[in-house]
């Protein structure tokens, strides 16, 4: 490998000599500030999060794809950007890649084995930003195939582990992004929320994940699962890092129908307003059942300590949130159904080795090319779209659907924010949920209404539960409030350190 | 609300996807699990209301009609499985 | 037992736009395979439709040319189902709330006392988008997919049941053919499947009002083909019932080679398409104020040209359906009459038959016509002020097509020497020798023998190689022979 800056990786990254403990936990500001003084080369910086990938990757697989040398072609381009003085706050700084975007030249799988041959001919919108940014990809990470599961487990490519306790899933589907800003080999991270997909995962590593208003970051070059509800958006350490992140993320693309046309917003802009008068809205229904005690002690905690920022507590209603999963198990299987038709074999992907006839090829090629849980949902999103069954399944869970996004602008009349948990437990067990869908279903019930109302979420850490693994606090905004939800994260993370909190017992 | 072996194989076969005998009874029990969650949608009234497509009220923004992309089917076809004289390649397509 | 063919039409207009209903990619014909076929129209993974702004103006031209209701909004829905030459695996279209909906379209069937008008009403017109090409030329046993016809946006209009015979059926195609070029939405090319039908089949005893059951004959890619496909289609159907049998409803595929149609799958094998809304297309709105902006640049239609001509210069009702068919034609008539206002009737005669009749020998079309309208219009004046007769016209016309020494007449008729002799003393001088050559014919003449006149008459054309004015000479040797 090709060494820069910091030449030993050792095995554990408290021992990493120099600026080690403490840059690793420099926020993207502070390492754009070092790169504009010159105190570091942007390909000294890459050359470090490659040797710590090098060193962690092997246990925690958060990473499907790294490949130095396009990192160091980008880190070269990047310094001779801050040379020329033509940096922007990203400029030269490693951004890990979620899978799922296209990458031009890069192998881009989507977590499937469908993909495990597809070097992408372009980039997706959200690439091209960072590329213009002149951000570095330093790799492309793991996620749960087409995006499609909470735990990381459905990736052709294995599962990731959690940062935290490596018998632990790190969430998904977004797991690899999640696990690689916790596990500090990446400063900040791409994802993709579907229901949940940046959020669940960042609550279970103990990082910050936003999940902006739908239309914001576009989808362009996105691989679909379900167009109505997907969305890209950031994972880092701290909500400072995500406004940033978000600042290159979210613009109109003419590109996607579905890019909404808005002036720019600079999403760091509100972060040091404090929060007195704030009205937080604690749906009663979060309160009652399913969340267990390590996470209701923690999120109740930080209830107190908004409380002490000068926030008012209100408690609101979301009466029809209960049915999220149910809709939500139909509307994003019947889309992703579709939306997976143009996998067969025929232009790019994989094709089944061996087939009797055109038929044949198509049915092997999708039998072999695509996972258990992804032919479970194609077969979902089937039925409930076939003859005899499109009213009683496809347009009722519309028509909840309206109704779920109603209860939020019902709750945003009585209040300025929403808040929760992100989940009902803390990470749980590799292998726990595997066997039984619904029970894996169940642990997005938290974050799933807000991608059917096309609302922004965010989930930040706010202490650890049992097995001492971590708790987030959902933070869900009115549409566009993504700089007030930042606010709301930044001035927490000015009075506690959960955020900049690091595993510290990373097997290597 | 469960589902037959027989609802599993026409999905299947609508979907293109194969399954096999052991997979389709598999994937019965899941599914059917899956559509015990599903059913809870029922129990509710929604005569007077309107099915939600999108998560913004927005229209259709338009394309002026203007040719914006060039060839590039070496790059396209450099990727895929099976090509000759710029055509994808399938078996036999049979009417 | 009589029997009562029922039709109904889908038709698939390719739209003359320059680039795709989904994509930036363009729709020219005839590019190398694949040329034409960008990201979006491949299905890469991650790619997304925007919609064309001419695509949807044109369907707007469609439902006004038509008297149809403009919805707005509409929606795009997909269409599922798994076939190579469609890349994603759906093809987006529309279900509910089409673009276009109604209106209706009058055909005029037969000709002279036999013809007959009739309103075909449509029920919807939908964009949506066309599907590539599967070549099955061998390439090892294998098919090779061409996607360049990929996202080339079609307008599908569909008609009620309402043509009775393949007459009818040809009638409202050729219609509907000469209407979508005429407001330029569609070159109406068949050959290169701009303008492709579907036919919707069924019979029934005469009287009954209950449709039977209906089989749908797909790509019926001319109209001779149409006609025959319907004709063979009514006959098989009606041999079933009388010998007692019953019609599957199923799609059929005409096979032009041995002239019949046969069963490409049956309603069993008919495929569930889950059509549901494009979560990746938003609702299309259309504004009152683009519609009126459409209709005020929409042309003067077909049928408001027919009545037009049909009263302002008396033409008969085919003669102004003839002239009327194309806006070409229609351009050609009404600027050669501009030229000759008094002579409209003979600008009608001359275009649709000796310069139709030559363009079709010649399997041309007006637009490829060698004489100009004005020309044409120099030549008719000609005829009308006496400088030569018709039938030396149809000599010039033919040196003008021809080019020989231009397509001026006036330059031709000189060149030739070709005019008429109307010179009144010179035509008595003529008259005068002839009569004097041929006592006997003067003499059966007035004894009463008509034939001798004509005799006499032949003489002085032929004397004057035919230029002499015929007029002219039968008026004068009618007065000398009475004198």
């Amino acid at each position: 490998m090709h060494r820069h800056g910091f030449g030993i990786y050792p095995s554990l990254f408290y021992d990493l000599p120099r600026l080690a403990n403490t840059m690793l936990n420099y926020s993207l500001k502070q390492l754009s500030t070092l790169l504009a003084a010159k105190k570091i080369s942007s390909v000294e910086l890459t050359g470090e999060f490659l040797g710590r990938i090098k060193v962690l990757n092997p246990n925690y697989n958060a990473f499907i794809t790294v490949d130095e040398k396009m990192s160091f072609a980008q880190a070269h381009v990047a310094d001779a950007m801050i040379a020329s003085g033509q940096a922007h706050p990203l400029t030269g700084i490693p951004i890990a890649q979620k899978d799922i975007f296209c990458t031009k030249g890069w192998l881009t799988t989507c977590g499937s084995k469908m993909l495990s041959n597809f070097i992408s001919p372009y980039d997706a919108s959200v690439i091209e930003r960072f590329n213009a940014a002149g951000a570095v990809n330093i790799g492309k990470t793991n996620m749960d195939e087409f995006a499609m599961g909470s735990s990381n487990e459905t990736s052709f490519y294995g599962p990731v582990k959690n940062p935290w306790d490596i018998t632990a899933v790190p969430g998904g589907s977004s797991g690899g992004s999640a696990c690689a800003v916790a596990a500090r080999m990446a400063p900040a991270a791409t994802g993709t929320d579907t229901g949940g997909s940046i959020r669940q995962p960042a609550a279970l590593c103990g990082v910050s994940g936003i999940k902006p208003t739908y239309g914001l970051v576009s989808r362009y070059g996105m691989i679909a699962f379900a167009s109505s509800l997907d969305q890209g958006g950031p994972i880092a350490k701290s909500a400072e890092d995500l406004a940033l992140m978000l600042n290159v993320m979210v613009g109109f693309d003419t590109r996607d129908s579905t890019s909404l046309q808005r002036e720019t917003e600079d999403y760091a802009r509100n972060l040091a307003k404090p929060l007195q008068g704030l009205r937080i809205g604690l749906p009663k229904e979060y309160f009652v059942e399913g969340m267990s005690a390590d996470v209701a002690r923690a999120v109740e905690a930080a209830i107190v300590e908004y409380r002490g920022l000068g926030a008012e507590m209100v408690e609101v209603s979301l009466p029809n949130t209960k049915l999220s999963i149910p809709v939500y198990y139909v509307l994003a299987p019947a889309e992703a159904s579709s939306n997976l038709s143009r996998f067969d074999g025929a232009r790019y992907g994989y094709r089944a080795p061996e087939y009797t006839n055109l038929n044949d090829m198509y049915q092997k090629s999708r039998a072999q090319g695509f996972g258990a849980e992804v032919k479970r949902r194609i077969l979902i999103g089937t039925y409930v779209l076939s003859h005899g069954y499109y009213d009683a399944y496809y347009i009722q869970a519309q028509k909840l659907r309206r109704l779920i996004a109603q209860d939020f602008a019902e709750a945003f009349a009585q209040c300025d924010i929403i808040m929760g948990p992100t989940t009902p437990t803390v990470a749980f067990d590799l292998g726990e949920k595997n066997s039984n869908p619904v029970q894996m279903y169940l642990s997005d019930t938290y974050t799933i209404a807000t991608n059917l109302a096309g609302l922004p979420g965010m989930s930040i850490p706010v202490g650890f539960g049992d097995n001492n693994r971590p708790v987030g606090l959902h933070i869900v905004g009115n549409y566009f409030a993504e700089a007030q939800m930042l606010n709301v994260a930044h001035q927490y993370q000015q009075v506690t350190d959960w955020h900049i909190r690091m595993p510290h017992k990373l097997t290597a | 609300m469960s589902l037959s072996l027989d609802d599993i194989k026409r999905v299947a076969n609508l979907a293109c996807i194969e399954v096999s005998e052991a997979e389709a009874i598999a994937m019965m029990a899941q599914l059917s699990g899956i559509f015990g969650l599903i059913e809870q949608m029922q129990a509710v009234d929604t005569s007077t209301i309107e099915p939600m497509s999108h998560a913004q009220d927005v229209v259709q923004r338009l394309r002026d009609d203007a040719v914006t992309e060039s060839d590039q089917r070496e790059l396209f076809q450099s990727i895929a499985p099976k090509t000759e004289a710029g055509l994808y390649l399938v078996p036999k397509v049979i009417e | 037992m009589q029997w009562e063919t029922v039709i109904g039409l889908e038709v698939h207009t390719q739209l003359s736009t320059r680039s795709k209903i989904f994509s930036g990619a363009p729709t020219a014909f005839g590019a190398a395979p694949n040329s034409q076929a960008c990201a979006v129209d491949i299905a890469l993974p991650g790619v997304l439709p925007v919609l064309n702004r001419g695509a949807v103006e044109r369907a707007i031209r469609f439902g006004l040319a038509v008297g149809a209701k403009i919805n707005s909004p509409s929606i795009f829905a997909r269409k599922n189902y798994f076939y190579p030459d469609l890349p994603k695996g759906y093809q987006i279209s529309q279900y509910e709330l089409p673009v276009v909906a109604g209106g209706s379209v009058k055909i005029r069937v037969g000709r002279d006392e036999n013809a007959y008008e009739k309103t075909i009403c449509l029920t919807r017109a939908h964009l949506e988008e066309d599907a590539g090409k599967s070549l099955h030329e061998d390439f090892h046993g294998l098919t090779g997919i061409d996607l360049n016809r990929a996202g080339t946006p079609l307008l599908e209009i569909v008609s009620e049941p309402d043509m009775r015979s393949s007459a009818e059926a040809v009638a409202f195609a050729k219609t509907l053919h000469s209407l979508v070029r005429w407001i330029d939405i569609c070159d109406g090319n068949m050959q290169e499947g701009s303008f492709r039908c579907d036919a919707n089949v069924s019979v029934r005893p005469l009287g009954l009002d209950k449709l039977g059951t209906r089989c749908e004959i797909k790509n019926l890619n001319s109209f001779r083909f149409l006609e025959k496909a319907i004709d063979y289609e009514a006959k098989r159907q009606i041999e079933i019932l009388e010998d007692g049998g019953v019609i599957r409803q199923e799609t059929r595929l005409y096979d032009s080679d041995k002239d019949e149609t046969r069963t490409m799958r049956s309603k069993e094998d008919a495929q569930d398409y889950r059509y549901f809304p494009d979560p990746d297309l938003l609702p299309l709105e259309i504004s009152e104020a683009w519609i009126n902006r459409v209709k005020a640049m929409l042309p003067e239609l077909p049928e408001a040209k027919r009545s037009h001509y049909m009263t302002i210069y008396s033409l008969s009702a085919y003669d102004a359906g003839v002239l009327a068919a194309t806006r070409e034609m229609a351009d050609y008539f009404e600027n050669t009459v501009k030229l000759l206002p008094a002579s409209a009737k003979l600008c009608a005669n001359w275009i649709m038959g000796e310069v139709n009749g030559r363009l079709h020998r010649e399997s041309a079309d007006i637009a490829q016509c060698p004489i100009s309208s004005a020309q044409l219009a120099g030549l008719l004046l000609r005829i009308s002020d006496g400088t030569i007769s018709g039938k030396t016209a149809k000599d010039v016309f033919d040196a003008m097509w021809r080019s020989e020494y231009g397509s001026d007449a006036d330059i031709i008729i000189k060149a030739k020497n070709l005019k008429q002799i109307s010179d009144v003393g010179e035509i008595e001088k003529l008259i005068d020798n002839i009569l004097a050559a041929q006592p006997q014919q003067v003499a059966d003449y007035r004894n009463g023998k008509e034939k001798a006149f004509n005799s006499l008459v032949g003489q002085a054309m032929k004397a004057t190689k035919g230029k002499a004015n015929p007029v002219q000479v039968n008026e004068l040797l009618k007065k000398k022979l009475t004198e």
